[in-house]
């Protein structure tokens, strides 16, 4: 387990005052004008040499795309957007930083902001999360009060940081669909290239980042990369908010090395496994849009990027959904599929049509009112919707149902067995709608 | 998508305007962005006049936000009916959004679900004391206290049945009821108390700076031996990091060219001068000529080797050719050579390895 020394987020249950006063006394604002000090290059090096994976998701490092600005502004303004639309099914970690220990959050943006010459910074924050968007503002206030950040400030650095905050919509967790939205459009993604590090806010060069992702900012460059680095595995380095949801006896989030198994993960921090380990149906292990994977699998692998990814999956943003053997599981994925036609922007015709028909077939199949032909119908068109679609939700969209048919192949079937083997007075349904 | 249209005509009211106060914090808003880009403040002022409203968003207050941020009517309208937070029809005093999505629905939001159908009726609908409304959202990021519903602004979480039919109780007879969680949790800690972060120096101000002695043993490491451990990290650099000894491989710049000729034409300049043309045109002056005899003798080399080419004789070894293999002697030998009484297939190669 974790030591606590080594916790990021010390406040992350909320027992302490998020104020300015504790943070500091937590260790935010230590040093920050020293580090600023050690220069562009040093931070960008130091956040390299931590290995941090992006946390929102994709897992791209950090401090790669910190180094894909422009090292020389060409007139245009540059910024940093912090992506705090967190709505992944799952995915509740954001939220904590936001609300207990926003000056980690408001310094890594600072920090992160002096690597790419950006001197103000949006933070986009879901629609939903009206009271930690209060919170969020009163430790801006606070950091503005106290000359941390704006236009003089005791950094010497001028920067502005303003909160932003959106009105419901999944898709704008995309960076590009984010940045629409945040110029006061529809979010709908855009075409990349050109990619928002040449062309996002305001066709400025601008760097999208989930806020995990800047809030560590600051503890991996006070206590170095090599730090960071030494936690975890090779490639999947550093310590991890782990979002546990589902069928376990204690739902928490947590913060742990990554390549913690999920077993340990589950007995040490959730309190078992509700029903014990014999009880686990699957696990969707980070968030809704990764393919599930089954207990016999799941039960010892590591948590983290590359077991899951070579598992069929992938860790996302750590947003582990557990899942017993009460659970339908025919009905959950097609409430997954529910959840992405909902929140399908529209723009591409793969994902607006395929959503809502591979929802329809999920629906029947929970029912069993199929047929059995239907299944490699629904995965062929699962594969023509991933990759076809300017964005990512398309695959988000065909993943989960591709996992369930990878998996639970015979319990669709026994479904569509049973329903046709019972008398009952509507057809089976010959053809797809 | 969902498709969402703005509430029916006899809904709607007359008018709308910003009360003063919430018109100067609008202004505050727009300050936020940067000159020019006062659409950026859309959806703020959108939540505002939906607030003002009564917790829904009528058609007048698009076209007030629109005039107030000079934008078309439809762009804003647009963006109204795009995002799901934004009620586009009457909602009641107390709107109950219900999370619906996986995690909220495999731990009971089925059973919370069935509750306020069977207590409201049907979703979107509100009910007849102009209390409550409800609707189920997509995923509203509280999944470690599913399951869980917004109610006007606040989240109530960790909820069964009973205790959302206490909490829609309390609201309406206007008792105070506790935000968050439902059974005693502070957060999203586990149940009955964390096993993490007890550790009291985290909390008293004891670690702070201690991460500096990092840097200061490295300022006296570096100040040992300067000139040296430069040299040294700047070769160690060198081995690990091998620059490439060619230029970026970015995409070529494509320049249009500047004397093709229609840009010649487009600059007023003839690609072809009258007087070159009519000199083309006299048959004397042709370089054709079909009864032009053969040149007698090569004169340079390169005619020489040309002619020989063409003759089908063959003087010496192509140029491209290697050198014959040289009968050698030794280890080198037995590999060369080809073994006529075992031959080595490619398959069979590939079966020892």
């Amino acid at each position: 387990m974790l030591s606590d020394q080594d916790r990021i987020f010390t406040n992350l249950y909320g027992l302490h005052s998020p104020g300015l006063e504790e943070a500091r006394k937590r260790g935010a604002w230590d040093g920050t004008k020293f580090l600023l000090e050690m220069g562009r290059d040093w931070i960008i090096d130091e956040m390299k040499a931590s290995g941090l994976r992006g946390r929102g998701g994709a897992g791209f490092p950090t401090g790669l795309k910190w180094s894909f600005m422009p090292k020389k502004s060409d007139g245009r303004p540059h910024y940093l957007v912090v992506n705090a639309d967190e709505s992944e099914p799952g995915t509740c970690k954001d939220r904590e930083i936001m609300r207990h220990d926003p000056h980690l959050l408001i310094e890594g943006c600072m920090l992160a902001s002096f690597s790419m010459a950006a001197h103000a910074c949006y933070i986009y924050i879901r629609g939903e999360y009206v009271a930690e968007k209060h919170a969020l503002q009163k430790a801006v206030d606070e950091a503005y009060a106290a000359r941390l950040v704006g236009k003089d400030n005791v950094h010497g650095y001028p920067f502005d940081i303003y909160v932003h905050h959106g009105a419901g919509a999944y898709i704008c967790g995309e960076e590009t669909a984010l940045l629409e939205s945040l110029e006061g459009k529809k979010g709908m993604p855009r075409l990349k290239p050109p990619f928002p590090a040449n062309m996002g806010l305001y066709g400025c060069p601008t760097t999208v980042n989930n806020v995990e992702s800047i809030a560590v900012a600051g503890t991996i460059l006070r206590r170095g990369g090599a730090w960071f680095a030494g936690l975890g595995g090779k490639n999947n380095t550093g310590t991890k908010l782990f979002c546990v949801s589902g069928h376990v006896n204690k739902p928490c989030n947590v913060e742990e090395e990554l390549g913690i198994t999920f077993r340990e993960l589950i007995d040490k921090h959730c309190g078992g496994m509700r029903g014990g380990w014999d009880n686990l149906l699957c696990s969707i292990p980070g968030g809704s849009s990764v393919p599930l994977v089954p207990a016999e699998q799941i039960i010892d692998a590591k948590m983290d990027f590359d077991t899951l990814k070579n598992l069929g999956s992938g860790l996302g943003t750590a947003a582990v959904i557990v899942l017993d053997r009460s659970t339908d599981i025919v009905s959950a994925i097609a409430r997954i599929a529910y959840f992405y036609k909902h929140e399908s922007c529209g723009q591409c015709t793969p994902c607006r049509e395929g959503t809502g028909w591979m929802w329809r077939v999920m629906l029947r199949m929970a029912e069993g009112r199929a047929q059995r032909r239907e299944i490699d119908m629904l995965l062929d068109v699962t594969k023509q919707i991933e990759g076809h679609t300017i964005c990512a939700l398309g695959d988000a969209a065909a993943w989960p149902i591709q996992g369930l048919i990878r998996h639970f192949r015979p319990e669709i079937e026994k479904r569509i067995d049973r329903y046709s083997a019972n008398p009952h007075s509507d057809p089976v349904r010959i053809a797809a709608e | 998508m969902a498709n969402r249209r703005l509430a029916p005509a006899s809904e709607q009211p007359a008018s709308f305007a910003f009360s003063p106060e919430n018109a100067e914090w609008a202004k505050g808003q727009i300050e936020k962005y940067p000159e020019g880009r006062q659409a950026s403040a859309v959806i703020p002022l959108l939540w505002k006049a939906q607030e003002q409203n009564g917790g829904w968003l009528p058609q007048k207050a698009i076209e007030a936000v629109a005039a107030e941020l000079g934008m078309p009517h439809i762009r804003v309208l647009e963006v109204a009916t795009f995002y799901t937070m934004f009620a586009l029809e009457p909602v009641g005093r107390f709107w109950i959004q219900l999370c619906g999505t996986v995690p909220c629905d495999s731990c009971g939001a089925r059973e919370l679900k069935g509750y306020l159908q069977e207590r409201l009726g049907a979703p979107g609908h509100v009910s007849a004391d102009g209390n409550f409304s409800w609707l189920e959202v997509e995923c509203l990021g509280a999944c470690c206290n599913a399951p869980m519903a917004q109610i006007n602004q606040d989240y109530y979480e960790d909820l069964t049945p009973e205790l959302l039919g206490k909490l829609m109780d309390d609201l309406a007879a206007g008792r105070p009821v506790k935000i968050g969680s439902q059974v005693g949790r502070t957060s999203s800690e586990p149940m009955g108390g964390a096993d993490t972060l007890s550790d009291e120096t985290l909390f008293d101000g004891s670690r702070v700076g201690a991460w500096r002695k990092r840097f200061e043993d490295q300022a006296a490491k570096s100040d040992d031996a300067v000139g040296k451990s430069e040299a040294v990290s700047s070769e160690q650099r060198a081995a690990s990091d091998p620059k490439p000894a060619k230029p970026d491989s970015g995409r070529a710049v494509e320049e249009p060219p500047t004397d093709a000729p229609a840009q010649l034409n487009a600059s007023g300049e003839t690609p072809v001068k009258p007087g070159d043309k009519a000199d083309a045109a006299d048959p004397k002056e042709s370089t054709a000529q079909p009864n032009k005899p053969a040149p007698s003798a090569p004169e340079t080399i390169a005619e020489a080797e040309a002619a020989g080419a063409e003759a089908g004789t063959q003087s010496d070894l192509p140029r491209d050719e290697p050198p014959p293999q040289p009968v050698a002697s030794g280890a080198s030998a037995d590999e060369s050579s080809p073994k006529p009484t075992e031959p080595k297939t490619p398959s069979a190669n590939a079966k020892e390895i």
